[in-house]
């Protein structure tokens, strides 16, 4: 439903994308996980025919955005990451107007405004002002006026961020709602929760490149799977919890020094824990912790690009935009 | 695909069912327009949307009220004492000049309220929309015209009170009227092109009345031309804000209407077709 293939773009010296290629399927969430400057907003931009590649083709639905781009804002529905809807007009007017601008009439534009708003527990703040709505009141009517024209394409740029962690799981639920029914949607965060959460699919992005793609489980798999974790209370015990780690593993443990844990990549799980607790029983070990993890989508992002995830910066919305209109 | 066949029943599900609402798949679906229909259409919605926008922010209609009276006060009581002009009371020179002057200076609004929607990313919803592009633009100006005609009617209220008179009859004070608001829509076009170009509000806001000074004062505006230095009266006489200062004065007042009015609809054509081409190019190139 989405090819991108071989899509650059360049601003000058700066180099946002190099060499884009993603393919999603119909009815696909598509995560697009990437750090603040890793060039998401760009390819999602060029993808809602906001802006041209410098090469490279891309297609929405078989079509090309910059050879037909009136066939493909009708097809798509594009939230942005500044909740672009008027303040001063109320959620009902917002709604209203997008959808005459969709070229429908006066009285569908309104059933659709009032069908979305009720959908978006929006009705009792309809008439209000958008500049009276909270934080994510005014992200859940950006996202409306993304589905007014019923797009097949759902296009999302960082829908939450900013967003308070309640405020983010409703937002999470709304849209997994929205799209239960067949949409396909290319989601770009740089929360890795989020894409763990909604994405069937995801693709790491970073410095323009595409650095990993798969399933959120197939991300983690490559990182080796469990890990057994263990932390002395004593300083002093940390070689013994070493050695005893050694027998259950498959390879070297890895020591954290800072925060006094050993851990060890593990097979099976339960064998390795059961394994490990009863060594510990046996040597008198006092621990703080014995855990066994699953790597997060911030290991994995560790792992491939060997740096954090930054997740509390925000965009640096002036560079983009000096970016976009040059 | 057509623009204008977006697939309705294909993707009624994708607003569907969870949350409760049923859709109406396909009721009515987005129509076939032509480019000029979906113009027309397109440009009527944004200037409801612009006119919102400016009905919701009572201090901009309140300003744009009190600086004409204020205008028309300070001039006329200021240099009407001193300043003579030929044939004519000096309230009956300054109104046409003191409306012409108004829309050229309210034009900013044009292109701060450009340069807002620029920085406020709502842009790239309206691109993002099969919409027409250039709607985006006439929507805006057309919006900023409507304000020009509460603004010129105050000010001639106001100029009732201080002594003005239509003298040439009911048709041409209408026409007269009609000629300051072609031009203040022409001139929304130099500062949509402004706003688009300088793309941020406090830019917008210096600059925006850099040009409204010398084309409004160099000129037949408070003053007549011939009593300007000869340098000054090269650029004053021939000036687009002269021409149709000049035309405006002899619909309200008489005297020679053919020449100035001809010319102020050529300086009218010539401003909207060039800043017209360069606005939407500027818009595009965004």
């Amino acid at each position: 439903m989405i090819e991108a293939d071989q899509v650059v773009k360049h601003f000058g010296d700066v180099h946002a994308l190099n060499g884009i290629t993603l393919s999603v399927d119909e009815g696909e969430i598509f995560g697009l996980l990437g750090p603040n400057g890793a060039g998401k907003t760009t390819l999602v931009r060029i993808l809602a025919t906001l802006l041209k590649p410098t090469s490279g083709r891309c297609t929405l639905g078989g079509i090309d955005p910059h050879r037909d781009p009136m066939a493909v804002r009708a097809l798509i529905g594009l939230a942005g990451q500044n909740a672009a809807v008027d303040d001063l007009l109320t959620g009902r007017e917002n709604l209203e107007i997008v959808g005459r601008l969709y070229q429908l009439d006066r009285a569908e534009a309104r059933r659709r405004a009032d069908d979305i708003l009720e959908r978006l527990s929006l009705t009792d703040a309809a008439d209000r002002q958008v500049r009276t709505y909270s934080g994510g009141m005014r992200r859940r009517i950006d996202l409306g006026a993304s589905l007014v024209g019923r797009p097949r394409i759902l296009i999302l740029d960082e829908p939450t961020t900013g967003l308070d962690p309640r405020t983010r799981n409703e937002l999470w639920q709304l849209i997994r709602d929205l799209v239960s029914d067949g949409a396909t949607v290319l989601l770009t965060t740089q929360y890795l929760e989020e894409a763990d959460e909604l994405a069937d699919r995801l693709a790491v992005i970073d410095l323009g490149h595409i650095i990993a793609e798969g399933t959120p489980d197939e991300l983690k798999e490559r990182l080796g799977g469990d890990r057994l974790m263990a932390s002395p209370t004593e300083p002093d015990d940390m070689a013994r919890v070493v050695s005893i780690l050694e027998q259950v593993g498959a390879t070297a443990p890895y020591v954290d020094d800072r925060r006094q844990q050993a851990s060890i990549p593990v097979t099976n799980r339960i064998e390795a824990l059961l394994a490990a607790g009863q060594l510990f029983e046996n040597e008198q070990i006092a621990l703080r912790d014995l855990a066994v993890t699953r790597p997060s989508l911030d290991d994995v992002f560790l792992s491939i690009t060997g740096k954090r995830a930054e997740t509390d910066e925000p965009e640096p919305a002036a560079a983009g935009r000096k970016g976009r209109r040059r | 695909m057509k623009a204008g066949t977006t697939p309705t029943t294909a993707t009624a599900g994708v607003t569907g069912s969870q949350l409760g609402a049923p859709v109406r798949a396909g009721a009515t679906g987005p129509r076939n327009r032509s480019t000029f229909g979906r113009f027309v259409s397109d440009t009527l919605t944004m200037t409801r949307r612009n006119v919102l926008y400016l009905v919701r922010r009572p201090q901009v209609i309140v300003f744009a009220l009190i600086s004409p009276i204020m205008f028309v006060s300070l001039f006329n009581f200021v240099f009407g004492g001193s300043l003579d002009v030929p044939g004519l009371s000096y309230a009956n020179y300054l109104i046409p000049g003191i409306m012409v002057q108004t829309v050229m200076f309210g034009g900013s609004n044009t292109a701060v309220g450009l340069a807002e929607d620029m920085t406020r990313g709502v842009i790239d919803r309206f691109r993002s929309l099969p919409m027409s592009r250039l709607a985006v633009l006439s929507g805006r100006t057309m919006a900023d015209a409507m304000r020009g005609i509460i603004t010129n009617s105050v000010i001639i209220v106001m100029g009732f009170v201080i002594g003005f008179r239509f003298n040439n009859g009911f048709g041409w004070a209408v026409a007269s009227f009609l000629l300051v608001l072609l031009f203040g829509y022409s001139i929304t076009w130099f500062y949509a092109w402004m706003g688009l170009s300088l793309g941020n509000v406090e830019a917008v806001q210096a600059a925006s009345f850099l040009p409204a000074f010398p084309l409004t004062f160099a000129a037949s505006t408070f003053a007549p031309v011939e009593n300007m230095p000869g340098w000054l009266q090269v650029f004053s006489a021939h000036q687009p804000v002269t021409q149709v200062v000049d035309a405006t004065r002899a619909m309200m007042q008489g005297g020679e209407i053919a020449g100035p009015l001809v010319r102020s609809l050529l300086w009218c054509a010539g401003i909207m077709l060039v800043f017209g081409f360069l606005s939407v190019r500027q818009y595009r190139k965004g």
